[in-house]
């Protein structure tokens, strides 16, 4: 149940694999968002390691903690991490966006997939469940935690912030949340398209602890989430990150909310992550077209 | 013709909240979600257990989130609105995060059909059947009073599947009586007849029951058919009285479409039966003036008259 403490240049080398594993996935299975799936990775890499209790070998023991991917489309990342981390085998990843297989672009129930919380896809709606399993541990007087990661863009949506309210009016301590901020939603700039600054202020207002970090540093993650550990309101941690982070012809660019990598790119992303060129394996597989 | 012929007995709304309480100290599982509404109702659970009561405010759509959450999370609440408020204003969230997830939720719509008619139509519920019956694993029920409600409550928790069940507010009639309320999926012979069959769901069973009275005053014999269930509709029942009546009429609270009615037809239809069957709901428009709800039961051709009429229709 208890976490791995990996070490930071450890977690550093598992963001590059995970990142190229799911840029080579994103190529081979035609699955887009991995903008959005790069900007979470190192969050997601630093919770899955460092942070959740889990029981791969039972995935439903009832003291786990509970992590739902609000921001459902960067479920591509989300499939590499729980099959790195042991949920499943990486080999079962092979089917990924073929016919009948539940990897696609958004994370299946938990019924359907082990290590899967919440079957999120339509925004604003992981956030209201996440604060419906850490009271119900009120209840059933199990000493999880609950966690999940929302978008910038996901913010737009009013359920986010009746949950914001109603977590507040609760106190509900075992809840963190961590905003992906990477500045961009699908079709724009997230503060243009709507009034999101100051987003820090806006969490505090509505009775939460918050903190603002840098959502690529694992030592700032790590000390964001030990000094807001002992408060007893609900916890935001706002991530600044970079959409595409990682490769540098991704970067902040918003066209990669939605494009594929040829192989040549993949090759490229390769190279930039430090992938051995024994590991690119792209050969003999075919990317499928689902046009 | 009024209610108030019938006897009555304490309010579905009353009934609601004595029933949720018992179950709620027989069951730490058990735990209730309010939006803001029934002011003291809940006063016996909040003392009693005040772990298990969750005032969720004016925010319905976080409130089937957070149900949807706990239901997942090994207990069993009971979210509790307006039924409006608890049925189409947050669709989707039912749709994802109780279909879909399969969260044992039971959804409980207060005051639904035109209970609340001098409200105006943001607070009549007319199309809840119609979605609800396409959401997949969801279950569809509507008691016709205070036992049958009771019952309902207690199937759809022991069912660990998402309920919606739609309620009225008070007055209505005990159709019950000392009968036991069939399981879910099942009906109710509340009288036996030979020549017509009326199916009826929901509270407007009372306008029913009243309309038996009068035809039998006609020389009519209508038998009256009690359904909790509007899904899974109740298919064993109604295919044994399709072999012995060839008239039906239906009675909802409910808009013709896509309603009880509807998929009684469609059943029918599947079965290649050719039938004289009437469906009695709410036309395809807006009640814009106000109203009691006996008023807009006869403004929209519910009530006890018009359901004779229809029985003289399909018998002639």
């Amino acid at each position: 149940m208890n976490p791995t403490t990996l070490s930071i240049p450890q977690l550093e080398a598992l963001s590059r694999t995970i990142r190229f594993r799911t840029i080579r996935n994103s190529h081979l299975s035609g699955t887009p968002h991995l903008g959005s799936c790069l900007s979470c990775t190192d969050l997601l890499v630093w919770l899955y390691w460092n942070i959740l209790r889990l029981n791969t070998k039972e995935p439903k023991t009832e003291q786990r903690d509970r992590f739902i991917l609000s921001k459902g489309h960067a479920a591509p990342v989300l499939f590499q991490v729980l099959a790195e981390r042991g949920f499943y085998s990486p080999n079962v990843l092979d089917a990924y966006g073929q016919n009948g297989s539940v990897f696609g672009e958004h994370p299946p129930t938990p019924d359907h997939l082990a290590g899967i919380e919440a079957a999120t896809g339509s925004l604003g709606h992981g956030l209201p469940m996440a604060l419906g399993m850490a009271l119900a541990s009120r209840i059933t007087q199990q000493p999880y935690r609950v966690f999940a990661i929302l978008g910038d863009g996901e913010c737009n949506e009013g359920a986010v912030w009746e949950a914001a309210l109603m977590a507040s009016a609760q106190k509900a301590s075992n809840l963190t949340i961590f905003v992906d901020y990477n500045k961009w939603q699908a079709t724009g700039r997230s503060n243009e398209i709507l009034g999101l600054t100051p987003l820090a202020e806006k969490w505090k207002a509505f009775g939460w602890s918050c903190l603002e970090i840098n959502g690529h540093s694992f030592e700032e993650m790590e000390s964001a989430y030990h000094s807001l550990s002992s408060d007893n309101r609900p916890k935001a941690i706002i991530a600044n990150t970079l959409k595409g982070k990682g490769i540098e012809f991704m970067e902040d660019d918003n066209n990669w909310h939605y494009r594929i990598p040829t192989a040549d790119e993949v090759r490229q992303s390769a190279s930039l992550l430090n992938i051995p060129q024994d590991q690119i394996q792209l050969d003999g597989r075919k990317p499928i077209s689902h046009g | 013709m009024g209610v108030s012929l019938l006897a009555t007995v304490k309010s579905m709304r009353n009934a609601f909240a004595d029933e949720v309480t018992q179950l709620a100290l027989a069951d730490s599982r058990v735990v209730l979600l309010s939006g803001d509404i029934g002011n003291r109702l809940f006063d016996k659970l909040r003392g009693a257990r005040p772990d298990q009561f969750f005032n969720c405010g004016v925010a319905e759509q976080n409130m089937i989130g957070v149900a949807a959450g706990m239901g997942l999370s090994g207990l069993r609440p009971i979210v509790y609105t307006i039924a409006p408020f608890t049925s189409v204003r947050c669709l989707e969230q039912i749709k994802v995060d109780l279909g879909y997830h399969n969260s044992p939720v039971v959804l409980v719509g207060t005051g639904s059909g035109l209970s609340y008619a001098s409200l105006g139509p943001t607070h009549h519920s007319l199309e809840d059947f119609a979605v609800f019956r396409a959401i997949p694993n969801l279950q569809v029920l509507a008691p016709w009073d205070a036992k049958s409600l009771r019952s309902c409550l207690r199937m759809a928790i022991e069912s660990s599947r998402p309920t919606y069940i739609r309620i009225g507010k008070k007055g209505e009639a005990d159709l019950t009586g000392t009968n036991s309320v069939p399981a879910i999926g099942n009906s109710l012979c509340r009288h036996s007849g030979s020549q017509v069959c009326i199916l009826s769901t929901g509270t407007v069973s009372g306008e029913a029951e009243l309309a038996v009275e009068s035809l039998k005053q006609l020389g009519v014999s209508a038998e009256l058919v009690l359904m909790h269930t509007v899904k899974p509709l109740a298919e064993k029942a109604i295919k044994t009285l399709l072999n012995r009546f060839d008239a039906l009429v239906t009675v909802e609270e409910h808009s013709q479409i896509g309603g009880f009615g509807e998929s009684v037809l469609s059943f029918i239809a599947r079965l290649g039966l050719q039938k004289k069957i009437e469906t009695l709901g709410t036309s395809d428009a807006f009640m814009s003036v106000v109203g009691s709800q006996q008023y807009a039961r006869q403004y929209y051709q519910i009530d006890a008259k018009s359901i004779v009429d229809a029985v003289l229709r399909v018998c002639k």
